[in-house]
């Protein structure tokens, strides 16, 4: 194991959001606080509760999923794409790394900034609500698989584009309204039973579902299945990387 | 002499279509420098970039100090540094950190000591601070090298290493190049200056559309295909060559003050005596005569010509 490459890269991607400071942090936590303004405060004080939440606190997980995933996405694909567009990639190519190590290092790092990341919107969150958790240790659970995937996600999708428009592609056209549409802001049963089977078919939903329950032990499918569908799509993700290594796509001619 | 890299019956084809390496056999030995030269797209990055693991190989084999690049690729990768041809740094880091970036991604444990005589070594230490964004090109060089030479390569390839870098860096780079033979480093580079592969190298391989149509010790290479040249400057022009010298084949220059006497330096005979004498019968008075051996410059023009 080349631990020493893991620990260059993971100190590498770190030091880039450090040097981007206000693109990482502080970029998400004023958009969220805006939805908080907006949806909570503004909105949220003309509706009533939600599954006997009060709005304001029931939109706190779909927020924090909604910076966890574009983060962790816009993160990873970033770290990849990158260097890859500049010509860099020829160093981990001709380097004594497996495609593992350098997954631990590029996504372990993306992974990590979403954690902090989503960890300050808590705290942000908790300016503005009184948030309680009920289920701490799934809360994290939840909070960590989360940021594991997408972030794997992102590393995949910055593999696969070729361009910078690619690179926005995915992000802006199938997560954000994925993510919108998952219930971030709204119980399911809130919509009419064709959109509530439609909505079935949102991967998204799933995660919010799961990570809301974790704080309010309300949700729209059980726990277990939320579990279940992060897992798979976790495991469809490193499948999915290891045949991009294995193959070379993209990265070796 | 040992072989450090074995390189057998490689190709590459990508999926372009393009051959860019047709059954390339080599072997690289422990301690030299090898000179690859060929025309832009003869495939000389490609067979780099084999070696080092950044193009997969369509066929073929290459070992490096016995492993296999496939299989064994930790150890083979752990004794390689490459310098690219294409400037490929970041923007914001600094020269020192990606310096230690290189080394950490080889597996080395940080070791400021020898990365500060490195950096000294490239005239690098008083930027080791500076972002690589505001280096010139020459500098950006620099740093890729010592990037490839972080992790203490027993074997460094440098791909057109002195493209468009100016006389100072030329010099310096040669002398590293100098020094780290010394120290046992096996150096294979490219180039399209021949007066540098003539200069430096202690063999030279010719690629052309994919193929190595010839590698061999340079002396070697300059004696085998090399022809020597007689070049006799008259005190008197001629206009035409008189008759009796027909059989010498020579040629005359434009104002008549030059001959010049092409031979096989190979042959038994050179047949120079016989021809000074025949000068001398021809009543042709020599004020001055000097010899010239065919530059690799010309044997890799022929080469590649007749390749074409």
């Amino acid at each position: 194991m080349n631990f020493q490459a893991i620990r260059v890269i993971y100190k590498f991607e770190m030091l880039r959001a450090w040097n981007t400071l206000l693109q990482s942090i502080a970029s998400p936590v004023i958009s969220t606080s805006l939805y908080f303004v907006v949806f909570g405060a503004a909105i949220g004080s003309r509706i009533e509760q939600v599954e006997g939440v009060p709005y304001g606190l029931f939109i706190v997980p779909g927020l924090v999923m909604l910076s966890l995933l574009t983060q962790s996405i816009a993160n990873a694909s970033f770290g990849i794409f990158f260097p890859k567009f500049t010509g860099q990639i020829y160093e981990v190519l001709s380097a004594p790394i497996s495609f593992f190590e350098i997954i631990v290092g590029y996504v372990g790092a993306a992974a990590s900034k979403s954690l902090i990341l989503g960890t300050i919107i808590l705290i942000t969150a908790n300016l503005f609500v009184d948030l309680e958790v009920a289920h701490p240790v799934w809360m994290v659970t939840f909070l960590i698989l989360t940021c594991i995937s997408f972030s794997l996600f992102g590393f995949i999708i910055g593999l696969w584009a070729t361009n910078f428009e690619k690179l926005q592609l995915i992000p802006m056209l199938i997560i954000t309204p994925l993510v919108f549409l998952g219930g971030s802001f709204y119980s399911v049963n809130m919509l009419p039973p064709v959109w509530q089977t439609v909505t079935l078919f949102n991967p998204v939903l799933y995660l919010i579902s799961g990570f809301r329950w974790s704080f309010f032990e309300v949700a729209d499918v059980g726990v277990g299945i939320s579990l279940m569908m992060i897992t798979i799509f976790l495991l469809s993700c490193l499948l999915l990387v290891w045949w991009m290594f294995k193959s070379g796509y993209r990265l070796k001619q | 002499m040992k072989a450090i890299v074995k390189i057998s019956n490689l190709s590459k084809t990508y999926n372009t279509g393009d051959q860019a390496l047709k059954n390339i056999d080599l072997e690289i030995y422990e301690g030299e420098i090898l000179a690859l030269l060929g025309p832009n797209g003869a495939g000389k990055t490609t067979l780099i970039s084999t070696i080092c693991g950044i193009v997969s190989a369509s066929s073929g084999s290459v070992t490096v100090a016995g492993h296999d690049i496939v299989s064994g690729y930790r150890i083979t990768r752990d004794l390689i540094g490459l310098v690219p041809q294409e400037l490929t740094l970041g923007a914001f880091d600094t020269v020192w950190n990606t310096v230690s970036f290189s080394r950490g991604l080889f597996g080395k444990k940080p070791n400021p000591a020898y990365i500060e005589q490195l950096l000294k070594d490239l005239s690098l230490y008083d930027k080791k601070n500076n972002a690589l964004m505001t280096l010139s090109g020459g500098m950006k060089r620099r740093v890729l090298i010592a990037k490839a030479l972080s992790h203490e390569p027993r074997i460094l390839f440098l791909d057109e290493p002195t493209a468009g870098v100016d006389v100072e860096l030329r010099r310096d780079m040669w002398r590293l190049v100098r020094g780290l033979q010394e120290s046992g480093v096996t150096i294979i580079l490219t180039t399209h200056y021949i007066e540098e592969a003539e200069e430096i190298a202690d063999r030279v391989g010719i690629i052309s559309n994919g193929e190595l149509v010839l590698v061999g010790d340079k002396k070697t290479l300059m004696h085998e295909l090399g022809k020597k040249q007689l070049i006799l400057d008259l005190k008197h022009p001629i206009v035409d060559i008189p008759e009796s010298l027909a059989k010498y084949a020579l040629e005359i220059s434009d104002d008549g003050n030059q001959l010049t006497y092409t031979y096989d330096t190979h042959s038994t005979r050179t047949g120079i005596t016989a021809l000074l004498q025949s000068l001398n019968e021809a009543g042709l008075s020599m004020k001055d005569l000097k010899t010239r051996q065919t530059s690799l410059e010309e044997i890799f023009v022929n080469l590649v010509r007749s390749q074409a």
